[in-house]
């Protein structure tokens, strides 16, 4: 018999249970009507946040058998995924009403996928985050189709599961392979087994290190592994994406830095220069994409790539800088592309989704207050002072830097310079091209506004006072180093 | 000497920004009227500093620091020394100008408009004024956005062609400049045990000689494009021509000026073995640039097009006073500064006036200008006169003291850069005469002289032409110690930097056995 530490499992636990809640909910009000499920799932998400605010500063522990950590780390990544389903659920009120009718299994799905990356940020062992892996990609393969009735939907929705189930063979074989190699499927016991040497074959275990890789990179969407996301991005409901883009990928970082740095860190020598080729490849092919393209969903689909390469770069650093920048740039990043897709759900209209950047023409103009926020964001995208994307971008290729990466970090200045030229030309369109046609009214409900309001402050905060954010940052690293 | 003075200047154009975001909405007139309040209340804010300025030292005054990123070493700190006074003031008031110029001639969208200008004036004072590198290039690119904005939404036809083309360009250089900034950070945290951004601190700590060259151009690079030094000019003809008058005057008039102030305040200070190592290359660009700069000026159909390639004529004198290296050459290089900001800014605010009325900047569509606007001529006479660099006006003391400096560093170079004096007069004259003298056109002969605001508009800048032409003292006195601090400051550090490689030599030669044995060890110890 072993005590339990419930702590370890309370913020789980309060979205599990949420989880089955909304469930019950959607048993009794399968419509959906005065959108019980969603002020229900936001009330959780606020609970849920505090839960994890409440348990920050204690000493790590582990527990349930060594399948969970409760450290600053996990319960970081907590709040960069909490809020990302926050604003995604604020966003999605309205927007769901406008293109489908609601329903509750919607709100009930985010709420799983939720409960999968925490799972993903807090796992200690390699079956734990591969659990939480699934759960959280399963509830993604069905809210990418959500829209039943359109090709596109079905489309990405489809992609994503095929390929989604090529990184899970993958990921499941290179687990394998490292418990072939060390015995153990356990994140510690890795970390013991490398460190002293005991370890069945190297190849074999390095074997397993590539294909772990590739399965992360897989779901990080990093070149080579990211043909999925600029279909995947464009067909699925805009809230949606919005969603994938901030919670899903800072929780695959999560387990993909707790991987590497924390048990495989002393195969860094081994590892680093693959990653150092993977983020350069990343970027570079993430914001050469993103300049040709007209939609702006699918613009945003390989920003996102490219994003992926800067956070690549401070897991190449693998400093304390490092560590602390990408757990800081992925907070920043929730914020701002939760905020642009906010701003794409606002200009939509019902049968006409208005996606082509061209159609934001005059936008700037005609609303002020979004045509604010959208340069705001595109504004923190691009990298520019004083947002929280330039801060975030600062940290990393500090580390980078520190670290002695001068190229990596070189190749990352100069893709921002590239990519600065798509993200202006939204503001480029919203600002300096004549519109055509009518002004359309747009109506967004009070929960929309607040979405964006809070992206907003929330990127203008962290840009311009971010020293308490990044001290929480800071508190993380002691989890891996 | 402690004093908040700097920080409200620099933000309060942000403050009335913000308002008339606020109060203007629908309004143009308020719009108009606040900002115009906001800028004059800015530029009267800035005189102080001008007045009570010690010019008996070349320490930062009306300091201002407070700690920002603390665990970073980032504070945000403003200060301002005889480098950067002259610049905050030609900026309040070019500002207040500019606002003054767009009264009619913007009338689209006019609340956005003034927004951009009082946030553009916050963003270029902030980079005049900040000791910190971090703050430094935040408000360095900060600053692109409103005039981005300025550029692409308020200008001509190929607006938004120029406006990428001068983010881009701006953002190429400074990016790498930013690896430069962390890369310096991490060098002198590791050298000194203090991780600071402090320009101060990091003024006192010698740069390793190795890492100095790849930093300097790092740098360098991000405020040649700003200059805009040959070859690296190609966007300035762009922005100007496309830009509305009051952008023409700020970008001229205070923006370029932020890449020669960059190389006087970090370049020279920061890296002075490099600065010494490409001295030569870079006086030897300036020349180019002077020569090619008045050479394209010369072909040029359109007036707008005309005076931007004079400024990349102008701006060569600039870089070349600068690295002659020696107080005539420096003190006339930030004199110069100030200077091509009245006379440029000037020229575009006149240029900007016949456009108003004809809607056409082509040389070839005016003539005979002096019969039917005379008072205008004679501003625009002046104001060219001044440009050239006549005696008795600005331009002459700046473009002397240079080419003083110059003949004493480098005699060809002088005396090759003298020639673009030469062929300045050549077409600015030649544009001066077919614009204001000959027959008067048909679509000429009905077009109304200077009203009071156009007056209000040019004329202190032709106080200014005047006074700094007749007596520079009063601005020079203000510039004279800091220069002077800033050479021997470069020089003593390059020369500390000569002995200790003379010396390594010496050690390297006499006990070179030694050394290699040592090493070795070091490197097992590795």
């Amino acid at each position: 018999m072993f005590e339990i530490d419930w702590n370890i499992l309370l913020p789980s636990l309060v979205v599990a249970g949420l989880v089955l809640v909304v469930l019950c909910v959607d048993i009794i009000r399968p419509d959906n009507k005065g959108g019980v499920s969603g002020y229900l799932s936001l009330l959780g998400v606020g609970v849920a946040i505090w839960v994890s605010l409440s348990l920050w500063g204690r000493s790590p522990t582990h527990g349930l058998g060594g399948m969970l950590f409760l450290d600053n780390y996990a319960l970081f990544f907590n709040l960069i995924i909490l809020a990302g389903t926050g604003l995604t659920i604020f966003v999605s009120t309205g927007f769901l009403e406008r293109e489908e009718g609601g329903r509750s299994e919607y709100y009930l799905l985010i709420l799983a996928a939720t409960l999968g990356m925490m799972l993903m940020a807090a796992g200690a062992d390699l079956i734990v985050i591969f659990l939480g892996i699934e759960l959280m990609s399963i509830a993604l393969y069905i809210l990418v189709g959500f829209f039943r009735r359109r090709t596109d939907s079905n489309e990405g929705s489809m992609k994503y599961l095929l390929l989604g189930a090529f990184a899970t063979g993958f990921l499941l074989y290179g687990i394998a392979l490292v418990y072939g190699s060390t015995g153990t499927t356990n994140l510690r016991e890795i970390e013991l087994a490398v460190a002293q040497g005991r370890v069945y074959t190297h190849p074999m275990l390095l074997g397993g290190v590539a294909l772990l890789i590739v399965g992360f990179a897989f779901k990080v969407s990093a070149v080579p592994f990211h043909m999925w996301a600029p279909d995947v991005y464009q067909g699925a409901p805009t809230a949606i994406t919005g969603f994938m883009s901030a919670g899903p990928k800072a929780a695959a970082f999560a387990a993909f830095f707790r991987v590497m740095v924390a048990s495989l860190g002393d195969l860094s020598g081994d590892w680093s220069g693959a990653i150092w080729m993977l983020a350069a490849l990343t970027m570079t092919v993430g914001n050469l994409g993103a300049l040709s393209q007209r939609n702006i969903k699918r613009m945003l689909a390989y920003s996102s790539v490219a994003h992926a390469g800067y956070v690549l770069v401070a897991l190449v650093a693998a400093n304390e800088r490092g560590i602390a920048g990408g757990v800081f740039y992925l907070l920043a990043y929730a914020f701002m592309n939760i905020g642009a897709f906010a701003v794409i759900v606002a200009l939509g209209r019902k049968g006409d989704e208005n996606l082509e950047i061209s159609g934001y023409a005059g936008v700037g103009f005609r609303h002020p207050g979004i045509g604010l926020a959208m340069t705001l964001f595109m504004v923190s995208l691009a990298g520019l002072p004083p947002t929280a994307g330039f801060f975030g971008k600062f940290q990393i290729f500090s580390a980078a830097v520190e670290a002695g990466y001068i190229w990596l970090t070189v190749i990352g200045v100069l893709n921002s310079l590239v990519s600065v030229y798509f993200y202006l030309g939204v503001v480029v369109s919203m600002y300096m091209r004549q519109p055509v046609g009518q002004a359309h009214a747009v109506s967004m409900t009070p929960f929309a506004r607040v979405a964006l309001l809070t992206a907003s402050l929330g990127t203008l905060y962290i840009g311009l006072a971010p020293t308490s954010l990044l001290q929480m940052a800071r508190q993380t690293v002691s989890a891996l180093l | 000497m402690e004093s908040k003075l700097l920080t409200y200047l620099i933000f309060l154009p942000m403050v009335g920004a913000v308002l008339i975001g606020i109060a203007g909405k629908g309004r143009d007139g308020v719009s108009r009227w606040l900002a115009l309040t906001v800028s004059i209340g800015t530029f009267a804010m800035s005189v102080p500093l001008f007045t009570r300025f010690d010019e008996t030292t070349a320490a930062m005054q009306f300091v201002h620091q407070v700690p920002w990123v603390e665990t970073l070493g980032i504070s945000y700190a403003v200060g301002i020394d005889g480098i950067s006074v002259l610049l905050v003031l030609i900026t309040t008031l070019l500002s207040v100008l500019a606002i003054l110029s767009s009264w009619t001639s913007v009338t689209n969208r006019v609340r956005e408009y003034m927004i951009s200008m009082l946030l553009l004036e916050t963003g270029i004072l902030g980079v005049f004024c900040s000791l910190d590198l971090f703050l430094f290039y935040v408000f360095w690119e900060a600053m692109l956005i409103p005039m981005y904005l300025l550029i692409g939404v308020w200008g001509g036809e190929r607006r938004i062609y120029a406006a990428i083309k001068f983010v881009l360009f701006t953002l190429a250089g400074s990016l790498l400049m930013l690896v430069a900034i962390i890369y310096l950070y991490f060098e002198h945290g590791g050298a000194t045990g203090t991780y600071t951004f402090d320009l101060m601190v990091l003024h006192k700590y010698s740069v390793d000689a190795d890492s100095q060259s790849l930093l300097f151009l790092a740098f360098f690079l991000s405020f040649a494009i700003k200059v805009p030094l040959f070859p690296l000019h190609t966007w300035l003809p762009d922005a100007h021509v496309e830009a509305p008058t009051a952008g023409s005057v700020i970008l001229a008039g205070v923006l370029l000026k932020m890449g020669t102030y960059g190389i006087l305040r970090f370049c020279l200070p920061l890296f002075p073995l490099a600065t010494a190592q490409y001295t030569g290359m870079i006086m030897v660009l300036s020349v180019i640039g002077i020569v090619y700069g008045a050479l394209v000026a010369m072909v040029q159909t359109d007036v707008k097009k005309l005076v931007a390639y004079s400024s990349v004529s102008h701006l060569g004198f600039i870089v070349l006073g600068i690295f002659a290296m020696n107080e005539q050459g420096m003190q006339g290089g930030i004199l110069q500064m100030v200077n091509h900001g009245i006379s440029t800014g000037a020229l575009f605010l006149v240029v900007g006036m016949i456009y108003e009325r004809r809607h056409t900047r082509e040389i070839s569509d005016f003539g005979g200008l002096a019969k039917v606007v005379p008072a205008f001529s004679a501003v625009f006479l002046i104001t060219t006169l001044s440009s050239i660099g006549l005696p008795g006006l600005n331009g002459f003391v700046g473009e002397f003291l240079i080419l003083l400096g110059a003949f004493q560093a480098n005699l060809t170079l002088g005396v090759v850069a003298t020639s673009g004096v030469v062929l300045a007069a050549v077409y600015m004259l030649w544009m001066f005469q077919r614009v204001v003298w000959g027959d008067v056109g048909e679509a000429n002969s009905k077009l109304q002289d200077l009203s009071l605001r156009e007056w209000l508009v040019i004329a202190p800048l032709l106080v200014l032409m005047v006074w700094i032409g007749v007596y520079s003292d009063t601005f020079t006195r203000r510039t004279e110690v800091s220069s002077r601090h800033l050479i021997q400051m470069v020089q003593t550090r390059q020369m500390a930097g000569a002995g200790k490689s003379m010396a390594d030599l010496q050690l390297s030669e006499t006990t070179i056995a030694g050394r290699t044995s040592t090493r070795s060890v070091g490197e097992q110890g590795k």
